[in-house]
């Protein structure tokens, strides 16, 4: 239903989004998030999660081997830093395209199977992916200690353009803006604003509603005599490269490209962020890769220390007892809050946190039984 | 969301980490410490950044190190019985913290991966102000790490890492490492596993298919091949294997004599227990006793692999059972605050925290370069390793390597590993240019 | 020649936790439609179920010792298994044998948590799509993990095998081979026959008992078979119940091969998943053959002589079968044509 809206709201939309996005820094400070790498995290991972909700959310092609395109993204960025130039651009365009090759090539062969034997498959290469990178193309990609920079990397563009780094490790830099950092931040932002905006045009776009009538149902798509495939595929494809740009911004807000990025348990991730935020809806996987990423950097990193300054205002004895059991969840314990959170998540609110939030808006407004009546809404919530 | 605001709050008043506030207007320049060096402590406290695994395969060996730190900060602030303070050469602390300053921590998890564990670094550089990293549990995190420090401008104290890379190829100005390498581990072995089973020895070797493995097997091939042993073959293994036993059997009938496990943590465990269970301990080849070595032992994970290592020789850091005054002072502090002695990955943490907190007293900076310069050549003793000197041109401690080997008859069950040997610091002792790599300039950032 | 013999002997034990794990998988996915990426859990969960009836039987007596004192300054401590005080020299081999008495413990715990995770969780997701099943049961598989993580710590716990089955059998003489060439150890032989052991033991449950019957008749049509008036429903928790226990004991009887932590679990989802896809989805026999297939494939893949053609081969061989099989034949070496095909 939410097809037929019209552009203004669209347009508000992406405004309120961009805006967010601007205020990041100072919007996320009081939740303890508002730090140039947390929120370089945010934009990337959330490009991430925006690429791969083109496959999964529309077309409904699940697959578990997107952190590969990730990596590959990462690995090319690194290289073009190396051999032509620390300027960003260069290293997102080759991350972006040769993502998108990797996936188109991945893609060409996996679509040739549907559900979970697709899964099976993309997993199958990320995990080939995965072992290569970790052993035996050691030479190309350095292996378990991940490709750096070294200070006699060639740079011929930097060396033709008359750029001296002097005896320092180069970092990224836009024509002289560092990458690390707010800057950096920014750059990724940027990303992610542009991003969001491709994601809207394409979900509103007679593509997007091929491909959500590829997971309606296809084969009664392909009586129709369509064939399917082209449309999968470049949703494949525009994911992947989705995938790379986001590995591309990773190497360029830290310079460094590691092998586990590409491990299954990356891909998982990347999945559990789409499903977690709302998958097929335009902001959720960017409100789950928020909430994952947060997750992994903020919780761990309570300690006993911390959590005792927090109950410091509980008598002595109850301030022990309230450390001991927080203790279980957060700091060494926050996998087990992720896993929770994941069951409670998939449980209660199936349409992930955006179905949350539009329940609470129907409940504000007076509106009950909206959603909750019919467990399995999956009209879009947008 | 509500009580996460709550203990952020708390956090805030608590240990007033947040340095400047990030909604000030310098947001839009790259560095909000606009000061002499990056994260200078102003107020009255000074903040290090702990990184361990706290999450995977590590867990345990992470958790040591966080106790040994907590131990560390305890003796600086003059707290507890001051475990090594008191045998350490150095007599700048006077446990009244650091600079008069009152030390103050925050952890975070490196979940063993390269990636998570420079996001946690750089949260607690960018966010909660540490002027100092350390930890870790393996070697690539340990030279994510500090590439990473030496680009933010802070000092990296290396935690449990062993490949040669850390202070040879990838080493780094503003990086420092207590722990030993592949090569010391090979240069201490090889004349003890000379002495042990003779001058003719055909050894196999399985090696963890990563930069580490193949580190630690060149190093011991190097060393034995000196003494006149042969190598059989050299068979790569992918890491977290679980099961060895593919990789195990062609050693049953190849003719060699020694096996060789370059393996560490899990696979260790799992291919030595393995490899025991092939009979490979008790067997007879060429009319000689076959061998196991573990090049890289921890009690820590020795225990995982139970009555297996008896008799199995390898190398390590440092171990409890050790009679020194230094030693002896740790493990009474350590033993009676949790009950149990402390892991090599606990003694080198530990050291590190102190040998840092030591040199900015004595340097009177927590700047990079200052506290570099303090590292730089020190000499010291007293921290359970005998003397030791941290080189200026790796930044690499040198030190006597510990030979060991499994007990035969534990008493208990931390006690699995018995000193076979102490190899002299001058025997593994290797020129700097041997491994490679430039050191550059200090960082300080800012 | 005896290095192959050797290594298909590698590849029966491997598969066989290959096997019996893919087993309850596709059994689950066949009867229930459920992908339940949980399943790895409950294979650490028996591993575990052995490591707490060793712990149990090794609980001790603390007694100290104020003569002696430790490393740190307290009374040393003197232990003494109660079993021992207890029972004597039959407490000695109970807590010898504690790793096959482990049985006994996994088959009604794992039996109840299968049960007790059915009901309490998998029933409610029978209907919905794939995605929030892997989601749920994956969230379920790390709040299990941290779990035993929280009581048993992260390094891994050496279960031994008893005292006879810790040495060598010369398997080689047995099949015709020159004595001492081919050495086999006792317990991976013993692991080997107990896997077919309990897959024969599946398969003639499903096949010869009329309970087995409709399990299979709601496998293969299982909107009909409801429509008879057949509770199926009750039958396919009973079912999940069994897979559990399957998965359990495969994980019980595996920790003397691989010593148990709490993260071996999720070593083995992924592989097993492997192997249930190439099998054929919901193919009893598939999966089964499959287990040992890839199991024997991917040790002579570890063979020197093809790694030094193919270097990496060893790393990747499965999923490099895995990608062959479901290009050339998608349904799998058994599944039926058309079987969760979408």
């Amino acid at each position: 239903m939410s097809f037929f809206k019209t552009q203004p709201k669209d347009l508000i939309l992406l405004l309120c989004f961009a805006v967010v996005v601007l205020l990041a820094p100072i919007l996320f400070a009081p939740i303890g998030a508002g730090y140039p790498d947390l929120l370089q995290k945010f934009a990337i991972f959330g490009i991430f999660a925006l690429g791969f909700n083109i496959l999964f959310g529309l077309t409904g092609y699940l697959s578990f081997g997107h952190a590969a395109f990730l990596g590959v993204g990462s690995y090319s960025a690194v290289w073009t830093f190396k051999l032509l130039s620390m300027n960003p651009l260069p290293a997102i365009i080759f991350a972006t395209l040769v993502g998108g090759l990797f996936s188109a090539l991945i893609g060409f062969i996996s679509l040739r199977r549907t559900g979970i034997y697709f899964s099976i498959l993309t997993l199958a290469f990320a995990q080939m992916s995965y072992n290569m990178a970790y052993s035996v193309l050691t030479p190309i990609t350095n292996g378990e200690t991940g490709l750096q920079l070294v200070q006699s990397d060639p740079r011929v563009l930097d060396v033709a353009f008359g750029r001296d780094y002097g005896a320092v490790l180069p970092s990224s830099d836009l024509f002289g803006i560092g990458m690390t950092g707010y800057p950096g931040y920014y750059f990724c932002g940027f990303m992610l604003i542009l991003c969001f905006f491709l994601t809207l045009r394409i979900f509103r776009s007679p593509f997007g509603m091929m491909l959500r009538a590829v997971k309606s149902n296809q084969n009664r798509m392909n009586y129709t005599g369509l064939n399917t495939k082209p449309y999968a595929l470049a949703a494949f494809v525009i994911s992947g490269m989705y995938a790379g740009l986001a590995g591309g911004l990773l190497a360029v807000t830290d310079p460094l490209a590691g092998a586990e990025r590409m491990q299954w348990t990356a891909s998982g991730e990347v999945v559990l962020m789409t499903i977690l935020g709302g998958s097929g809806t335009l902001l959720g996987p960017v409100i789950g890769a928020g909430a994952i990423k947060y997750f992994e950097n903020i919780f761990s990193a309570f300690n006993d220390q911390i959590l005792a300054q927090v109950y410091s205002f509980l008598p002595e004895i109850l301030q022990q007892i309230m450390v001991a059991i927080s203790s279980l969840f957060v700091g060494e314990g926050w996998h087990l809050t992720l896993g929770a959170l994941f069951m409670i998540i998939v449980i209660f609110l199936p349409g992930g946190l955006m179905e949350g939030f539009k329940r609470l808006r129907n409940l504000i407004s007076g509106k009950f039984g909206g959603g909750n009546g019919s467990g399995r809404a999956t009209a879009p919530a947008e | 969301m509500k009580d996460m605001r709550i203990s952020r709050r708390g956090l805030l008043q608590g240990t007033a980490l947040l340095g400047a506030g990030l909604a000030t207007p310098t947001i839009f320049s790259s560095k909000a410490w606009a000061a002499g060096y990056t994260n200078e402590p102003k107020g009255g406290t000074v903040t290090l950044g702990f990184n361990v695994p706290q999450t995977g395969a590590y867990a345990d060996e992470g958790a040591d190190e966080l106790r040994a730190y907590q131990l560390a900060v305890d003796h600086i602030n003059g707290e507890g019985d001051g475990g090594m303070l008191n045998t350490f050469s150095s007599k700048a602390l006077g446990g009244n913290g650091i600079n008069g300053k009152k030390v103050v921590f925050v952890t975070g998890d490196t979940q063993t991966k390269s990636d998570a564990a420079r996001a946690s670094a750089k949260r607690m550089i960018e966010k909660d102000g540490a002027i100092m990293i350390t930890g870790g549990s393996s070697s690539g995190v340990a030279i994510a790490v500090q590439g990473l420090c030496q680009d933010a401008g802070v000092i990296f104290m290396a935690g449990l890492t062993h490949s040669n890379d850390t202070t040879g190829k990838d080493k780094r100005a503003n990086g420092f490492r207590h722990f030993f390498n592949t090569e010391m581990s090979g240069a201490a072995l090889g004349p003890v596993l000379k002495n042990a089973f003779g001058s003719d020895r055909t050894a196999y070797h399985l090696t963890a298919d990563y930069t580490w493995g193949w580190s630690q097997e060149g190093s011991i091939k190097k060393y034995t091949e000196q003494l006149g042993w042969q190598t059989k073959a050299a068979v790569r293994t992918p890491l977290g294997a679980g099961d060895f036993s593919q990789y195990i059997t062609p050693v049953l009938n190849s003719g060699a004599d020694v096996l060789v496990l370059n393996h560490y943590g899990r696979d260790m465990v799992n291919s030595l227990s393995q490899a025991v269970q092939f009979g490979l301990r008790d067997k007879q080849v060429n009319g000689k006793d076959f061998a196991i070595v573990v090049p890289l032992y921890s009690r820590l994970m020795a225990q995982g692999a139970g009555e297996n290592v008896k008799g199995i020789f390898g190398s390590t850091n440092w171990h409890w059972s050790l009679q020194d005054e230094g030693s002896k002072a740790f493990v009474k502090s350590f033993g009676q605050k949790y009950g149990f002695p402390p892991s090599q990955a606990a003694h080198t943490t530990y050291c590190q925290a102190l040998l840092y907190a030591d040199a900015c007293q004595r340097a009177g900076t927590f700047m990079p370069s200052g506290v570099g310069a303090a590292l730089e050549g020190f000499k010291f003793d007293g921290l359970g390793n005998g003397p030791t000197e941290y080189r200026a041109e790796d930044h690499q401690c040198f030190k006597d390597v510990l030979v060991v080997k499994g007990k035969e008859n534990p008493s208990s069950k931390f006690d699995v590993l018995e000193v076979v040997e102490v190899t002299p610091r001058a025997q593994v002792e290797y020129p700097a240019s041997l491994l490679g790599g430039e050191l550059g300039p200090y960082n300080n950032g800012a | 020649m005896d290095a192959i013999a050797l290594q298909v002997l590698n590849g029966l034990d491997k598969g066989g936790a290959y096997a019996l794990i893919a087993l309850g998988l596709t059994i689950i996915f066949g009867t229930l439609g459920v992908v339940n990426f949980a399943h790895g859990a409950l294979f650490m969960l028996g591993a575990f179920c052995a490591v707490s009836v060793k712990a149990l039987l090794s609980l001790e007596a603390v007694t100290l010792d104020p003569n002696k004192l430790t490393a740190w300054g307290t009374p040393m401590e003197i232990r003494v298994p109660y079993v021992e005080t207890w029972f004597g020299e039959f407490g000695a081999t109970l807590l010898n044998y504690s790793v096959p008495v482990s049985i006994l413990v996994a088959i009604p715990m794992m039996l109840i948590l299968g049960i007790a995770m059915e009901r309490g969780l998998i029933r409610f997701f029978y209907k919905r799509p794939h995605a929030e099943q892997i989601l749920v049961t994956f969230g379920l598989a790390i709040v299990l993990q941290e779990i035993i993580k929280g009581i048993f710590g992260a390094n891994p716990i050496p279960q031994p095998a008893p005292e006879v089955a810790k040495g060598m059998i010369d398997f080689g003489i047995l099949v015709g081979f020159d004595a001492g060439n081919v050495v086999y150890p006792a317990w991976r032989l013993i692991y080997f026959l107990f896997s077919v052991a309990i897959i024969g033991a599946v398969f003639s449950f499903l096949r010869f008992t009329s309970f087995g019957m409709v399990v299979r008749a709601g496998m293969a049509d299982r909107e009909t078979v409801g429509l008879l008036g057949i509770d199926i429903d009750r039958r396919f928790t009973i079912v999940f119940g069994i897979a559990a226990v399957v998965a359990g004991l495969a994980g019980a009887m595996y920790t003397p091969i691989l010593s148990p932590d709490y993260h071996m679990g999720m070593d083995f989802l992924v592989l097993s998943f492997v192997v249930v896809v190439v099998g054929g989805m919901g193919s009893l026999g598939g999966a089964v053959a499959a287990g040992f297939l890839l199991g024997i494939l991917q040790s002579f893949a570890s063979m020197n002589e093809v790694k030094n053609i193919l270097p990496g081969i060893d790393q990747i061989i499965i999923y490099l079968i895995a990608v062959v099989v479901l290009l050339v034949r998608p349904r799998g070496l058994m599944g039926r044509k058309g079987m969760m095909e979408h």
